[in-house]
């Protein structure tokens, strides 16, 4: 963990409800780490996944939930950000054959691996989920790195159905899967796919181990999803 | 300039520690700093058995603040005493202060004793007012008679020091502090969180799972500055003062309102070097203030 005051270099909506903001001066991180950003006025901080990082500069996707991300999404160019960075354990990036799945967004720390596994010189299979074709974002981005298939659950755009149908629909052949997204779409994966890599969201007090807001139980007793995770086996998980 | 303090018979070499529940059992934080720094530390509430504590969401902001409810998750007494302090005794040569929870006074005398032998424990934080617990846990802090006689118990058996964690959820804390210090209490620290509560307004629900928590952080300051005078004028005992404290003069506050040491909470949550800042920033402000001694300002303000 880095305590860091970050600059904003610029901020722009992708759709209605989720911004990319583009700090730089950031320690290196990888994929599935995230930080602890201030948003002004707020008391607790927001535990935001990184969506890239490169050279300094740290990209994060973030869905407007309530009053302090809504205050995030109005930073400028040029302003400051107080962050804890280098948060969590991240993604293991070690398969051959990787699948992502992404729903919502939980969509966004998959882009990270996705260079991080063409950097290795293997490019993953993406299914990305969304509620919506409005809600969809980064899917130039994703092609880049990624072969691509969108699921929407209502149709408007892709295949319609969950990420999980769509990952049965195309018959992937893949070696392991990496995932993030609502937890019962993450559920669901551990139970039909078997073992892979989720990373979960909890609502945190600190983000760095002190408070035990946000333990869940695994196999191997208790574990915070900010300090152990957010990264887990699927099968180490106790599902609620 | 002396920011030492006596607390219960051990030398703090200033009056800072971190607050139980917001430090875990300390090792965390000394990847940050050097927790050397610290006056001392209260460890995360210990009970008899591992705890998981409550369903998850247990946090929920508030302005200037957050409620948490935790419920007192810990691995239990034995591991606490044969791994995390032995751990802890790796990176911080100071001694600390056992945090105890339970639901019955058994529960209570037992772990409390537990800790009786264990050198790097100078005192023992006795915690009736945990918010999250349920049937026990704050049923011990709200009601003078079962925390008096809770405390005549644990003090039977317990070989340290013992200081018991008052409640502000109660209609006259002076009158608990009064109970505690009956039972034979020999320090009080105060004020545990105000139980509290946020409601999502798209489920109509409560954003934490068991409904309610205990509220802390900045916003409770200015209650637990009058409490901590109250009990100060109540009582003969040494008080730790804590809640809501975020900055050196939040510290020389408290102490004019009678707090010998006081410790720091939420703060360590959102900025993990709180402690630390706090602590260097105190000679100066002492300065600001004309205090050579902490000793000097303790219920300057009567």
């Amino acid at each position: 963990m880095k305590r860091e005051l970050l600059t904003v270099k610029s901020n722009r909506k992708l759709n209605e409800s989720v911004f990319e903001l583009v700090l730089t001066g950031a320690s290196p991180m990888r994929a599935g780490q995230f930080a602890e950003l201030t948003a002004e006025g707020f008391f607790l901080r927001r535990p935001i996944s990184l969506a890239r990082y490169e050279d300094g500069e740290a990209v994060f996707l973030i869905r407007i939930a309530g009053a302090g991300t809504a205050k995030m999404s109005l930073l400028e160019a040029g302003q400051t950000v107080d962050a804890l960075t280098c948060l969590g354990n991240g993604f293991d990036v070690s398969a051959n054959a990787p699948l992502l799945i992404g729903g919502g967004i939980g969509c966004a720390p998959l882009y990270q691996l996705a260079r991080e596994f063409g950097a290795k010189g293997v490019r993953p299979v993406a299914v990305l989920g969304f509620r919506t074709a409005a809600e969809a974002y980064y899917l130039d981005e994703f092609a880049a790195v990624a072969d691509v298939t969108v699921a929407t659950d209502d149709g408007s755009l892709g295949v319609r159905g969950n990420a999980l149908d769509a990952v049965r629909a195309a018959n992937i052949r893949f070696d392991r899967y990496y995932a993030c997204g609502p937890a019962v779409m993450l559920r669901a994966l551990a139970v039909g796919l078997g073992n892979g890599q989720l990373s979960l969201e909890a609502r945190m007090g600190c983000g760095f181990g002190a408070c035990m807001g946000c333990s869940i139980k695994t196999v191997s007793g208790f574990k915070r999803v900010c300090k152990e995770g957010p990264v887990f086996e699927a099968s180490e998980i106790l599902w609620e | 300039m002396n920011l030492s303090v006596d607390f219960l018979g051990y030398k703090m070499k200033n009056p800072v520690a971190a607050a139980s529940g917001t430090f875990g059992f300390g090792y965390e934080f000394a990847e940050f700093y050097d927790i050397n720094v610290l006056g001392s530390l209260s460890l995360k509430g210990t009970t008899k058995e591992a705890r998981y504590g409550n369903p998850l969401p247990r946090i929920a902001e508030c302005p200037s603040g957050l409620i948490n409810a935790i419920g007192l998750q810990n691995p239990g007494v034995e591991k606490v005493i044969s791994e995390e302090i032995p751990r802890l005794a790796t990176v911080y040569d100071g001694k600390v202060i056992a945090n105890v929870g339970g639901h019955s006074v058994e529960e209570y005398v037992y772990t409390a004793s537990r800790f009786n032998d264990c050198d790097k424990v100078f005192a023992i934080e006795l915690n009736i007012s945990c918010p999250n617990v349920k049937g026990g846990g704050m049923a011990f802090g709200t009601d003078a008679k079962i925390a008096q006689s809770l405390v005549y118990s644990v003090k039977k058996i317990v070989k340290k020091p013992l200081m018991v964690k008052l409640s502000p959820n109660v209609t006259d804390i002076a009158d608990m502090a009064r109970a505690v210090a009956d039972g034979g209490a020999d320090a009080v620290s105060l004020i545990n969180t105000l139980v509290g509560m946020r409601i999502d307004l798209r489920t109509r629900k409560p954003v934490i799972a068991v409904g309610k928590g205990g509220f802390s952080g900045p916003a409770v300051f200015p209650v637990a500055v009058r409490m901590v005078n109250e009990v100060c004028k109540a009582v003969s005992l040494p008080v730790m003062g804590m809640g809501g404290i975020s900055s050196a003069e939040d510290v020389l506050e408290m102490m004019m309102a009678g707090a010998t040491a006081v410790q720091v909470g939420a703060a360590n949550l959102v900025n993990p070097y709180a402690c630390k800042e706090i602590i260097e920033a105190l000679p100066a402000a002492m300065e600001r203030y004309g205090i050579r001694d902490l000793k000097d300002i303790v219920g300057a303000c009567r």
